[in-house]
């Protein structure tokens, strides 16, 4: 039997029930939300299932959406069954006030390198990850620069008309 | 006479020595530090220092349009920018939904499968010139020189390339193109065979590689590894059979895999893959050969919105004016959508995670590097191996600090 995405889908919400919400799939790959404090168990719950078997962390990275009010970061966990060849995606919101996530390291080795990237430029702080330090900048720096307040160019510049380009 | 001499602090308690290796020794080949915790020869620790090259792209790519992101991609691993290029262009292409045509994926995968050789004699080699042996480097040095030329005729350039666009390719290959295609698939088997010869069954290669720097295969999951590493490690997992792309599923290849994910395996399993795509880039030639007429000059998909006109249109018509002009300057929407579009890297799964909230830049990128995430594994690797083999881990795990640090 393959494993489908309502198959998923359906196993996921006879463990979590109404927590996980916002169910997608855009362009083929289920996506869901998941309430931050339950991160590490849904991890935990795709690893360990005898079907489902998400035992591969591809990617993990955030998105920040400064509209978002309560719930400004976003962190997207990519999982792949590579036994069923099926991906699934899934993120979790948190405030940028107070950006504390669970860390995945004792679930996923690849994890490590990838939270202290996702803290480097976010200010995501993993709990119990072993060394959360920057990755990628100087450690002096101190802001995180992938969040989108932080500009690109000097917004204060007066040389340039963007009134008709708009980028 | 020793009264004289004065040590610092703590040396004679201290048993063992700190060796910063890099970040710019010769023997890393890239801006990366290993600070190496030593006892005699023995490497007691590592701690790992990534980030002198970061470019910060991803931040780039937020105020830029699609088609400017592209040389972005190059300078990750630059040894194979054309993967990079192609596996950026797909992505745009599944979120844009723009449908290529045949000929145009055939045309990738050549362009890819020479990337991948290119990427992995580069490689391959190093771990000779590591464990002393410096000809087979210098011998195949000429061929990827050959490859260079290929994307020279192709695209004009040879290192980073920006080739193609979104939809397809600038222009379609010249004659030259594949002529020099023809030469390079007539005379790389030979030099392959006999760099094989120099080293695959050489004593002093293999005693120097084998059980140097293994990773199980479930170690080599849990780290995150792709691509030849993992294979090495015995997982048979490809991008191009798992997820086919750019109409891989055309293509009759084997995946090689190894068994110990030694440096020996991993030099194997680079051999074999450069087989396995000599032999894919021999099919999509013949595939390409195969068009006749008005399908055989067939370089790009139809995709005005994203394709730049013919400039000759551009001067004389209206529309193409319209598209180039809106192209040029970023000024088209993109639909909204965020899609993750990995492809086989010559170091592992490439991925492109793109968000796009409808604007004209991409809302959020992420590339996920497979050599930073691998990279991770390194301190296991050497962990109570000599210095030596440290130094030829690295260099089969074929770090490239362009992608690590994007």
């Amino acid at each position: 039997m393959t494993l489908t995405n309502d198959i998923i889908k359906l196993k996921l919400t006879e463990k979590f029930g109404e927590e996980l919400t916002a169910w997608q799939e855009p362009y083929g790959m289920l996506t869901f939300t998941a309430p931050k404090e339950l991160n590490l168990k849904v991890l935990q719950f795709l690893y360990d299932d005898e079907e489902l078997k998400f035992r591969f962390l591809t990617d993990l990275q955030a998105v920040h959406y400064p509209g978002n009010k309560g719930a400004e970061l976003a962190v997207v966990y990519h999982l792949h069954n590579m036994i069923d060849n099926v991906r699934i995606r899934f993120k979790v919101f948190t405030d940028i006030e107070k950006p504390d996530v669970f860390s995945a390291t004792a679930l996923y080795k690849s994890a490590n390198w990838m939270e202290r990237e996702t803290y480097d430029f976010f200010g995501v702080n993993f709990i119990g990850h072993p060394n959360l330090i920057r990755v990628l900048n100087v450690e002096e720096m101190d802001y995180f620069p992938m969040r989108k307040e932080f500009p690109l160019e000097d917004q204060k510049r007066i040389d340039k008309d963007d009134e008709m380009f708009g980028r | 006479m020793s009264d004289h001499i004065i040590l610092p602090e703590g040396s004679i308690e201290k048993q063992t020595t700190t060796l910063n290796l890099g970040p710019t020794h010769p023997a890393t080949h890239g801006v990366f530090q290993n600070i190496l915790e030593m006892d005699g020869e023995r490497v007691l620790k590592s701690v790992s220092t990534v980030g002198y090259i970061h470019r910060a792209f991803e931040k780039i790519a937020e105020r830029r349009p699609l088609y400017q992101i592209t040389p972005l991609t190059d300078r990750l691993n630059y040894c194979s920018s054309p993967i990079n290029n192609m596996g950026w262009h797909i992505a745009c292409e599944r979120l844009l939904g723009i449908q290529i045509p045949k000929r145009v994926d055939y045309l990738r995968v050549i362009i890819m499968e020479l990337a991948r050789i290119s990427d992995h004699l580069i490689c391959n080699s190093i771990v000779g010139v590591d464990s002393g042996a410096y000809t087979g480097f210098l011998y195949l040095m000429q061929y990827r020189e050959l490859i260079y030329e290929i994307y020279e005729e192709i695209c004009g350039s040879r290192l980073t390339t920006t080739i193609g666009r979104i939809g397809g390719f600038e222009r379609n290959f010249s004659p030259a193109a594949f002529q020099k295609l023809e030469k390079f698939l007539k005379e790389y088997p030979r030099a392959l065979k006999e760099f094989e010869n120099l080293f695959t069954r050489n004593r002093i290669f293999m005693e120097r590689t084998i059980g140097c720097g293994p990773i199980s295969a479930e170690r080599a999951l849990n780290y995150g590894f792709t691509g030849p590493n993992l294979r090495a490690a015995g997982v048979d997992y490809d991008v191009r059979v798992h997820t086919p792309y750019s109409s891989y599923q055309d293509f009759d290849f084997i995946v090689p895999v190894g068994s110990t994910g030694d440096c020996y395996d991993r030099f194997l399993v680079r051999n074999e893959e450069m087989w396995q795509s000599l032999s894919i880039i021999e099919q999509a030639f013949q595939k390409v050969k195969e068009f006749k007429g008005a399908d055989a000059e067939v370089f790009h998909a139809d995709a005005p919105d994203y394709y730049l006109p013919k400039k000759k249109d551009v001067y004389t018509k209206m529309e193409a004016l319209i598209y180039h002009f809106k192209i040029v300057m970023g000024e088209i929407d993109m639909p909204v959508g965020e899609v993750y579009s990995p492809v086989e890297g010559a170091n592992g799964e490439l991925g492109f995670y793109l968000i796009s909230d409808g604007g004209r830049t991409p809302y959020r990128l992420h590339f996920r590097r497979p050599c930073f995430i691998y990279y991770q594994a390194f301190e296991e690797l050497v962990k109570g191996g000599m210095l030596s083999d440290a130094i030829i881990t690295m260099s089969s795990l074929n770090l490239i600090a362009g992608e690590m640090d994007a």
